[in-house]
């Protein structure tokens, strides 16, 4: 059994008291999908989900109103996300945003995008179409993500094979078939998603 | 957790039909969430944009500890955010916590950087433990930015696995 003693040169920076506690470092996934896919309960599923709105101003709109004594009457947009923390050891937090699918919510996705860890794009076979945005969106970032695809009862049942054909998919791209209500299965999909982020780091051709 | 209805808010927007959701709560604050829009602005006096680089929705922020130089100045939210940033807090832990937008909340954030009472905390990767004949003029290990951090990848891996 070797020494625990710490005689290393450097100890690691002693935090200051208040800082044991709350994350040192956060990594975001997106949760992506057409409506009713599933968003809101994958990200339920793996995590305690909390209300978390956004808003941005609609700067296209022709007259933009500028300040009125300091109070502004500008027109925005609000948008809900789900909202969820994995906190893991060490200060690590995972934060899970379920944001919707349409291309007029996009202006989150570039904000969510930046410096993701990942996505998980979810699909509903009886509705494939719905997720061609979303994988599109993400591809073009850069953004490694995974296809996870829903099962429910009344859909037929599609192997992930003829799915990334349907899709027209990478090869490399993990597409897997989950059911977004139980925590196990969504933990999978998240799981899968950090490996493939993880090759993609090791290999070359991850934007920066 | 649900911070209560929003009364009268219209439910529009999401479109999102009378499906029967398991969650009836959550879904009526998504509804309710596309309500009254632009009060929360008064807050920010009308600027949509901080000053500086955008700070990012997961960034995480810790007080300075300084003393503002005129506390009656400050917003009320600021100095709520200036209270739970006595510990490191992420803007949208902020933001939800809080109630208020995140496009709110990170223009307040980016005042109260701007005036020393709040810092960014940064992520630099733990140092790989040198080895006892490391040469201390070694190069410094090039800042990665978490998500591309293997090794914090690899612990993300593990513990999600774990769980
Ligand atoms: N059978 C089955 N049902 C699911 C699964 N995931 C979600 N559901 C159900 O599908 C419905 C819609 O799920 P949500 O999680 O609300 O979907 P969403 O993507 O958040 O929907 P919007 O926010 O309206 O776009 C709910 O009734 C869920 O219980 C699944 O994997 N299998
Ligand atoms: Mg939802």
């Amino acid at each position: 059994m070797s020494s625990a003693r710490s005689n290393s040169p450097e100890a690691p920076e002693a935090p200051a008291d208040e800082r044991l506690d709350g994350p040192r470092v956060a990594l975001k996934i997106l949760v992506a999908g057409g409506f009713g896919v599933g968003k809101t309960t994958l990200v339920g599923a793996v995590s305690e989900i909390r209300p978390l709105r956004t808003e941005e101003a609609l700067t296209d709109v022709g007259s933009a109103v500028d300040d009125l004594d300091g109070v502004a009457a500008k027109t925005t947009t609000t948008v809900a996300m789900d909202f969820g923390r994995i906190t893991l050891r060490d200060g690590v937090a995972v934060y899970l945003f379920g944001t919707p699918g349409q291309e007029r919510f996009w202006f989150m996705w570039n904000e969510l995008s930046r410096g993701a860890l990942g996505a998980v794009v979810l699909a509903d076979t009886r509705r494939l179409m719905a997720s061609f945005a979303s994988i599109d969106y993400f591809e073009r970032k850069g953004t490694p993500f995974v296809v996870a695809v829903n099962c429910f009862e009344d859909a037929d049942r599609y192997e992930p094979p003829e799915i990334r054909t349907a899709l027209d998919i990478d090869p490399h791209v993990p597409v897997l078939l989950c059911d977004a209500r139980r925590t196990g299965s969504a933990k999978e999909v998240l799981v899968s998603l950090v490996e493939h982020a993880l090759r993609l780091a090791g290999g070359s051709g991850r934007r920066g | 957790m649900d911070p209560g209805d929003t009364p009268g808010a219209p439910a529009r927007d999401h479109g999102v039909p009378a499906r029967d959701h398991g969650a009836p709560g959550r879904e009526r604050w998504l509804d309710a969430a596309a309500g009254p829009i632009v009060r929360p602005y008064a807050v920010t006096r009308g600027r949509t944009r901080p000053s500086g680089e955008p700070l990012d929705i997961v960034t995480i922020l810790v007080a300075t500890g300084r003393r503002p130089a005129e506390p009656g100045r400050l917003a009320r939210p600021q100095r709520r955010m200036l209270a739970l940033c006595r510990r490191p807090y992420a803007l949208a832990d902020l933001a939800s916590d809080l109630d208020l937008p995140f496009g709110v909340i990170r223009v307040l954030a980016g005042d109260l950087l701007d005036s020393g009472l709040l810092d960014v905390q940064r992520w630099s990767a733990p140092a790989a433990v040198p080895s006892p004949g490391a040469d201390a003029a070694a190069p410094p290990p090039a800042t990665v930015p978490p998500h591309l951090d293997q090794n914090l990848l690899r612990r993300v891996l593990d513990e999600l696995r774990a769980l």
